[in-house]
């Protein structure tokens, strides 16, 4: 009978391990939230921060995140989903899949500080566009593609191959049948990956100090043309993010309430990217039954 | 159906072939073209500066700008390799254990809690951004340490512990798909041996589920060793060897993280700086090979 004793201690053992780690993400959760509440109103979310002074907000950096975030995924979700579309669609075994299977792997483990420095030596040095948007949301492409290429392609193998062979049968080209078919019943896979993802590259700073940099110029909102320097949506402008902005407030703070302002930051940082995750779930629940015609 | 719509469509297609494949190529060309920017940088320290690479990865002086009438910049980067090594060994040492029992609760013993709680929590701990990690590591972890265990709080053993949090996810979701990849009937069979479900984890699924295991372990590392920010908060930054966890020090992303910005391009200080990045590309690089290899060796796939 020792070893039903055994066995049964396993399992003991087994549930404490999972019930210490629900636990202790759900207090590093509330301890978040618990040390960012005082700052958690709307005059910290909508105010621009002061310089050796109390009482700053977070506006134009999480303005920059979002900007930032939206500029990113214009580049890197048509890239990704084409290269996914590609190894799910196309690729046959050969050298060039292999590479290309090789160069996913590579970048998608690649530490973040060693793709911001790239993004330093190329997109800021090389071709002068400065510490600016564009220069991070390139580097956070070169973070975002390999995951996004996975993502797609994970999703675009799933779909059931007796829709893709109905589609032939009527005469359907290959491409009609990935545009009309293939996309269309992949979507829920794919938006949820891209909301996941999305999380990431709001939450991204390594990358990000030595591309989009370290500071943000006053945002005029009355200048909205993209293509005007002193336009907040202006390409090549330099862009604090929220996640830069902690890491800034921790080791630099020249504010008199920079520990506040680093506890609220961290609160607002994890609200955003908890909204990303539920909301994946839920849009993903819902694109699946509304396509699948389930209940 | 009209000859100009099929012609029409026939080049679309194949538009849309070339498109895909151009997009696929992409990765092989920003991946070739990473190696070689962060490369020419990197070597430049031995090619233009003329340093020694040995001094480089086994010197430990590491005053990269010291005048010359003192001897000249140092370079020597071992204190920042070790730190690194530690600060990432040790946090898989303790990750590992707790993720692969997580991995198996939520495969082997209760499906649904793991699958309705484990599970959403993991991904949870993945989207929880690095600086929030380093954040909390500053706030709670090196006052906590400074004031029940000893020494500044700025230490190995907050990197350690801050790192092993950030890894729990990776090794977990990893070790759950190898060990959710196994046929069910290699279990059923042990069952039918008379073993419990605990004999089972322990002589059938765990040592069949070893390859893939021996993976999520290496992500792990990888992912270990490549994190600045968290690390760099709570390290304490002095280029020192770390021969106690309670003494700060420096890894190799921290160095770059600090350092970075107070260099001119050209200057020795910056390319040994690139230096140490090229150094982490080849070891992130180096992590991949050893996956591959080891997922080679797998015995279900």
């Amino acid at each position: 009978m020792k070893s039903k004793f055994y066995d049964r201690l396993a399992t003991i053992y087994f549930y404490v391990v999972a019930g210490v780690i629900v636990l202790f993400l759900l207090s590093l959760i509330m301890y978040i939230l618990y040390q960012g509440r005082s700052e958690l109103n709307l005059h910290f979310i909508l105010t621009p921060p002061k310089f050796m002074e109390k009482g700053g907000g977070i506006a134009p950096q999480i303005f920059n995140s979002l900007l930032l975030l939206v500029l990113t995924l214009i580049i890197s979700v048509p890239i990704g989903v084409g290269a996914g579309l590609y190894m799910a669609e196309y690729a046959r075994p050969s050298k060039i899949t292999e590479l290309i299977r090789l160069s996913t792997e590579t970048l998608s483990s690649l530490p973040s500080i060693v793709v911001g420095l790239f993004g330093l030596l190329i997109f800021v040095n090389m071709l002068h566009w400065g510490y600016s948007l564009m220069s991070g949301a390139l580097a956070l492409t070169v973070l975002n593609l390999p995951v996004m290429a996975r993502v797609s392609e994970d999703a675009i193998k799933s779909v059931s191959s007796s829709l893709k062979e109905a589609s032939f049968a009527l005469g359907a080209t290959k491409w009609q049948t990935i545009v009309k078919v293939l996309i269309p019943s992949a979507l829920p896979g794919l938006i949820t990956g891209i909301i996941l993802t999305s999380g990431r590259i709001f939450g991204e700073a390594a990358a990000l100090l030595y591309t989009a940099g370290m500071s943000t110029p006053m945002l005029n909102f009355k200048v909205l043309n993209p293509l005007m320097p002193g336009s907040p949506f202006y390409p090549f402008r330099a862009a604090e993010t929220l996640a830069v902005y902690i890491w800034k407030v921790n080791s630099e703070g020249l504010a008199p309430d920079a520990r506040q302002i680093a506890d609220g930051s961290a609160a607002v940082l994890l609200i955003i990217v908890l909204l990303f995750n539920i909301l994946a779930r839920w849009l993903g629940n819902i694109l699946y039954k509304k396509m699948t015609g389930g209940k | 159906m009209s000859e100009k719509y099929d012609k029409r469509r026939k080049v679309f297609d194949k538009i849309g072939k070339t498109y895909a494949f151009i997009c696929a190529f992409l990765l092989i060309v920003i991946t070739v073209s990473i190696f070689y920017f962060v490369a020419t940088k990197g070597l430049s320290t031995f090619i233009v500066d003329k340093r020694s690479i040995s001094e480089f990865l086994f010197g430990t002086t590491w005053k990269p700008d010291r005048p010359n009438s003192q001897g000249g910049p140092a370079i020597g980067s071992l204190q920042f390799i070790l730190g690194s090594v530690f600060v990432s060994v040790f946090a898989i040492l303790i990750s590992t254990p707790l993720s692969i029992s997580a991995a198996i609760f939520m495969v082997e013993i209760a499906k649904k809690l793991g699958r309705n709680l484990l599970q959403p929590a993991m991904e949870i701990f993945v989207g929880i951004p690095s600086v929030v990690y380093g954040w909390i590591g500053l706030t709670v972890l090196v006052p906590f340490i400074s004031k029940h265990i000893g020494g500044l709080g700025f230490s190995l053993l907050a990197g350690i512990l801050v790192l092993t949090i950030m890894v729990l996810p990776t090794i977990t979701s990893v070790s759950t798909d190898a060990i959710k990849s196994l046929p069910w009937e290699i279990r059923e069979a042990s069952y039918a041996l008379g073993a419990t479900r605990w004999q089972t984890i322990r002589r059938v699924v765990l040592p069949a589920a070893k390859s893939g295991i021996l993976t999520a372990v290496v992500l792990g590392l990888a992912r270990a060793f490549g994190e600045a920010l968290a690390v760099q908060m709570v390290i304490g930054n002095s280029p020192a060897i770390p021969l106690s966890f309670l003494q700060p020090m420096s890894t190799i992303t921290s160095v770059i993280t600090m350092d970075m910005a107070n260099t001119v391009t050209g200057s020795t200080w910056n390319n040994a700086l690139w230096s140490l990045a090229l150094l982490l590309l080849l070891i992130s690089f180096g992590f991949i090979l050893i996956i591959r290899l080891v997922g080679r060796r797998s015995m279900y796939k």
